[in-house]
């Protein structure tokens, strides 16, 4: 047999063959007898409230189940802590067909069930319902008062450390200085893959909700705290997911009115949103943020201010981390970081792709770039100058951080050194202006409490198994991987299963967690499987391991080996055909070492150089090249790793020259709610791109010394790609996207 | 979507009765735009006439050395065919400027033309909009307007035209053919889409129940200087902002003849016939097309968020003049707009 060592290899993905074959189900193709189907009316108001729904009208069309409304839901759940998901905000959680209030628009008012999907969406488009308007305010540029301070409410917000050093001192008495504020707009998530619930009515109140989540277990709590259901007699699964980026983070009303329907109705139901329904749940919040820098002649930080103000809703304080970054990223005495949010008539902002961070590194790192200038540095040599040895936050060290590394490796690759200072002094073979710009970031490196287990045949074959998710990133390749490395098997005699409440529970797929949680938790379990075959195999007549230790011996090419001595080995599946044992299972839970960890800053880092060219008469920018360097401690797989940092980069390029979500206030209602106006980018957009990881060893963060890699490849994209575009054109865009009417 | 029925037509008189003898009903080409306006309930049509079965596929010279585009022949066969390529190299690229590759494979030329406005309030049932609900109002006027217009608007509608072929044709100034109920006429391609006025429900000037049955191009083909110019906001799949064609015939360096049309930025593609004849007998100069550029965007008028097309059109302008005089530009081959 050959090699079983395939962590850290550039492995293909282990469910690649079922995605392109279309054998891989999604949670709108799950077939189920006697299925009915919904669609959902949407609020074409912003706020007011239902006065009159004609729902009679059509449900005298033959074919249509029910129309569910404010008016007819069964009672629910009544306080506001059962509606609350794992990563609910703050406040009070929005609960569809609730009462008659608007409160953003395109809410769901109504859901109708009819026989088949055109028949639904026919009914949905006939219903009548009268309104009763109210004043809505939508801007947020007009509530910038009214920002607040909010509370700590939502898992994982942190608000701002308190201020250090006397900075508006340092930079009133500072050689070098700079103010400024930028602003980026909305941004959806949009996945390719539509909000679908597909609800297999079980008979006698038991139903299995086939559900597009980054969450089976969050979705489950919700519905069976909403419902009143048993954790048994509601089973949620998502085997496969087309794409999440944070939209499947909490559980959506599509899930909610799908299961409604399904319990009330006593039959299967499926309900699917449509693309314009995918900008009515959440979105990246439009963000303003005021950076103010001082530098010492040095070209050392003298001083650093960051405050950010974004928007929420009326009913939830919507957080993320924008500012706190800036304050760890580089080495600066004088800090203030503030944070606000501010109420608008909208739905809660939610997490998407590196939330917080993503927007705070877009005013951080054009802000450290202004700086540079000001004080007459190149912004790589600027960033050096200031790099960070301890998290001056938390007052610790880092656990690891390679960043000088990547910023090293990254700029010798890119050949930053025959860069020139000046802007518009560079151009490319064409003779167009060409622009080199950088930006990079900070993320946390995060390990949550894990379970998983694991069953091995005597024919050698294994199944692993735990409740994540998989979104596209290769969780089903890298936990195949360490799978079959513990356990010295090849990776084809591995099935790796998840998404499955009928799995141990493992955390939300989300914040560069799942490889460093999840994968813990699977090796933790094989390993414990392995101590049960070492224990069979000792037993074996003449077993050559028999006065082993389990230290000692290891897991290799389908062995059971000593360390020392390579030729003292067992077949693994002779010891399981020895032992007589049809099955043996190990299952464990592994949370974080929190006593390890304590003492340090755990995060990943990274750089991004970009290079573009742009037309200066008529403002077009092309971003030709890209090398994405990344501290992420140890790749378990070169392949979909790159491809994550690969799809980061996509991102970023999107948020800075296309992406928002345009809001007419007026209506209050974003208006380019489609995939031919909300501009992502396409092949066209997209040129060369380079990862380079600079791997770090780190037995702190956690046991297979991983930091998570689906977040941090984003962070300072946008920023570098508006550094790179003043660099070319001496135009310093600060009010995102960078589009053409903003270079003319 | 509205239950509607549904026939095909294999001869064009029997599409033009059927049609004819349904109120509320449509034609259906390749459906690219169609289908989608009734997913989204913009049009309800009752009836449709399906039209792939008629005999107007072919792409054919004509005895006065035109050629005669098939109203049913799709973008894509349209803009790879020999003769469009070799001889109307402007038709081509615009048309691969457009939508994507599975869309110019179902799109159809007679389609095309019939396509209808992206403006953000015509497809969204939430607000009002003068073209989709004549009288409820303009919600782009006073709005987000960035795809919206600048020439030619009214105080009733300030949409535009999508279409990129659209504005190729209109430089090339094919004669548009038509058959109705009262039979069959021509109509010159600038006289075929229409200003909104007061009626911005009326995209064009067919009478009620004509189809188109073809495009007839005249011999000039502009295919030694020309240039067809897309500015918009991703490099591909993307409505135009504004878009420039040009065609230019010169003797030595002066321009002999002109054509010179915009798209993104009227109700209909906007064709200069004034900057043309300022074109002709001058020196192809970046003055000159300066001179010209400020001229096409003289009576232009922004609305907010769009205001910013009045300097790009005529940036734009200039460029695809210089490009034309230049008389490097080809027909494209595989990729387009992909060069950074």
């Amino acid at each position: 047999m050959s090699t079983t060592n395939y962590i850290g290899k550039p492995t293909s993905r282990v469910d690649g063959p079922a995605k392109v074959t279309g054998t891989a189900t999604y949670a709108a193709e799950y077939q189920v007898a006697n299925m009915a189907y919904g669609y959902v009316v949407s609020s074409p108001i912003a706020k007011g409230k239902i006065t009159k729904i004609h729902a009679d009208e059509v449900l005298a069309l033959p074919g249509v189940v029910q129309v569910f409304s404010h008016e007819n839901v069964p009672s629910l759940a009544w306080f506001d802590r059962s509606y609350k998901d794992l990563v609910a905000p703050g406040g009070s959680p929005f609960r569809a067909l609730h009462d008659a209030e608007i409160k953003f628009s395109q809410q769901p008012v109504a859901l109708i069930v009819a026989e088949n999907f055109e028949l639904a969406r026919y009914a949905a488009s006939v219903l009548r319902i009268e309104y009763q308007q109210e004043d809505h305010e939508t801007s947020l540029e007009t509530q910038r008062a009214k920002g607040y301070e909010p509370g700590a409410g939502k898992t994982g917000f942190q608000p701002p450390p308190a201020p250090r050093g006397n900075p508006d001192k340092a930079w009133e008495e500072a050689p070098h200085r700079m103010e400024a504020e930028y602003v980026h707009g909305a941004q959806h998530h949009n996945p390719m893959e539509l909000f679908t619930t597909t609800v297999e009515w079980r008979g006698e109140g038991k139903i299995t909700a086939y559900d597009k989540t980054q969450g089976v277990y969050n979705v489950q709590q919700y519905l069976t705290k909403i419902f009143g259901l048993k954790k048994d007699d509601c089973r949620v699964v998502n085997e496969y997911m087309g794409g999440g980026f944070g939209a499947g983070l909490r559980p959506q009303y599509s899930a909610f009115l799908a299961v409604l329907a399904a319990l009330e109705l006593k039959r299967s139901v499926r309900l699917t949103l449509t693309r314009e329904q995918m900008f009515s749940f959440g979105h990246r919040p439009h963000t303003l943020q005021y950076l103010k820098l001082a530098a010492n002649a040095d070209g050392t930080l003298a001083a650093l201010q960051h405050h950010a103000l974004h928007e929420t809703s009326q009913f939830e304080d919507y957080t993320e981390n924008v500012v706190n970054w800036s304050g760890m990223l580089y080495q600066c005495e004088n800090v203030k970081l503030g944070y606000q949010i501010a109420k608008l008539d909208m739905y809660t902002p939610l997490d998407m792709r590196a939330p917080g961070a993503a927007s705070g590194s877009i005013g951080l790192e054009i802000a450290m770039d202004e700086m540079a200038y000001a004080a007459g540095l190149d912004p790589l040599e600027f960033r050096l100058r200031n790099y960070a040895e301890r998290d001056q936050n938390v007052d610790k060290p880092f656990s690891s951080k390679k960043l000088r590394d990547c910023y090293h490796q990254g700029a010798a690759k890119f050949g930053w050194d025959k860069r020139t200072q000046a802007p518009g002094s560079m151009r490319n073979g064409d003779g167009k202006l060409m622009g080199w710009g950088v930006g990079g970031g900070v993320w946390d490196a995060t390990q949550q409490k894990a379970a998983a287990k694991a069953s091995i045949t005597a024919d050698g074959k294994l199944t692993v198994s735990t409740a994540t998710g998989e979104n596209g990133t290769g969780t089903y390749t890298i936990m195949s991987q360490i799978a079959a490395e513990t356990l010295g098997l090849p990776i084809e005699a591995v099935t790796f299963k998840l998404g499955d409440t009928d799995l141990p529970e493992s955390p939300l797929q989300g914040g560069s967690w799942t490889a460093a949680s999840v994968g813990s938790a699977v090796q933790s379990t094989c390993a414990a499987l392995g101590e049960k075959i070492f224990k069979l195999a000792q037993k074996m007549d003449d077993s050559p391991l028999r006065d082993a230790k389990f230290e000692d011996v290891e897991f290799a090419s389908g062995q059971l080996r000593l360390r020392a001595d390579h030729s003292q080995a067992v077949v693994l599946r002779d010891v399981l055909q020895a032992s007589g044992e049809a099955k043996l299972e190990a299952d464990s839970s592994v949370m974080p070492n929190m006593v390890k960890q304590n003492g340090y800053s755990l995060h990943s880092h990274n750089v991004v150089f970009v290079e573009v060219t742009v037309d200066e008469d008529l403002g077009t920018v092309h971003v030709t090249r890209v090398l994405n360097a990344v501290a992420a401690g140890r790749i378990l797989n070169l392949k979909t790793a790159r491809s994550q940092v690969l799809g980061s980069v996509v991102w970023g390029i999107g948020m800075a020259l296309m992406e928002e979500t345009v809001m007419d206030h007026k209506f209050g209602r974003y208006m380019n709610h489609n995939f031919a106006e909300y501009h992502v980018p396409v092949n066209a957009d997209i040129h060369d791109i380079d990862v380079l990881f600079v791997e770090e060893e780190d037995d702190i963060v956690n046991p297979l010394g991983v930091k998570g890699i689906g977040e941090v490849g984003m962070l300072g994209v946008a920023a570098a790609v508006a550094n790179a575009v003043f660099h070319a054109t001496g135009k310093r865009v600060r009010d995102l996207p960078v589009m053409i009417d903003k270079l003319l | 979507m509205n239950p509607f029925t549904y026939s095909r037509a294999t001869a064009v008189a029997d599409a033009v009765r059927d049609k004819a003898s349904h109120p509320d009903s449509e034609y259906l080409g390749g459906g690219t735009n169609l289908i989608d306006l009734m997913k989204e309930n913009v049009a309800r049509p009752t009836h449709l006439v399906g039209l792939n079965k008629l005999p107007l596929a072919d792409i054919e010279t004509l005895p006065d050395g035109g050629l005669r585009l098939g109203a049913l022949a799709t973008n894509a066969d349209t803009a790879w065919h020999d003769e469009v390529k070799s001889r109307y190299p402007l038709l081509n690229q615009a048309i691969l400027a457009g939508a994507s590759p599975q869309l110019r494979n179902a799109a159809t030329n007679g389609g095309n033309l019939m396509q209808r406005t992206r403006c953000y309030y015509f497809y969204d049932l939430a607000t009002p909009c003068n073209k989709r609900e004549p009288g409820s109002g303009c919600s782009a006027i006073g709005g987000y307007n960035r795809v919206c217009g600048i020439l030619g608007t009214s105080e009733s509608c300030i949409a535009t035209h999508p279409s990129d072929m659209c504005v190729a044709l209109a430089a090339l100034a094919p004669t548009v053919r038509v058959s109705g109920p009262n039979g069959d006429r021509t109509i010159a391609f600038d006289d075929f889409h229409r200003l909104p006025g007061n009626q911005p429900e009326k995209d064009n000037t067919l009478e009620p129940g004509e189809l188109i049955t073809g495009l007839d191009l005249p011999a000039k083909g502009f295919e030694k200087n020309f240039s067809y110019l897309k500015l918009r906001d991703r490099s591909s799949y993307a409505f135009a902002l504004v878009s420039v064609a040009a065609g230019l015939e010169l003797e030595g360096n002066t321009i002999t003849d002109a054509r010179l049309a915009l798209g993104g930025v009227a109700h209909k593609p906007w064709r200069d016939q004034e900057a043309e004849n300022m074109l002709k007998g001058q020196p192809a100069t970046e003055d000159t097309f300066r001179r010209v550029a400020a001229k096409v965007v003289a009576d232009a008028k922004g609305h907010g968020s769009n205001d910013f097309k009045i300097e790009l059109a005529k940036r734009a302008i200039v460029r695809a003049l210089k490009q034309a005089a230049e008389g490097n530009q080809h027909a494209a081959d595989v990729f387009l707009n992909s060069n950074p």
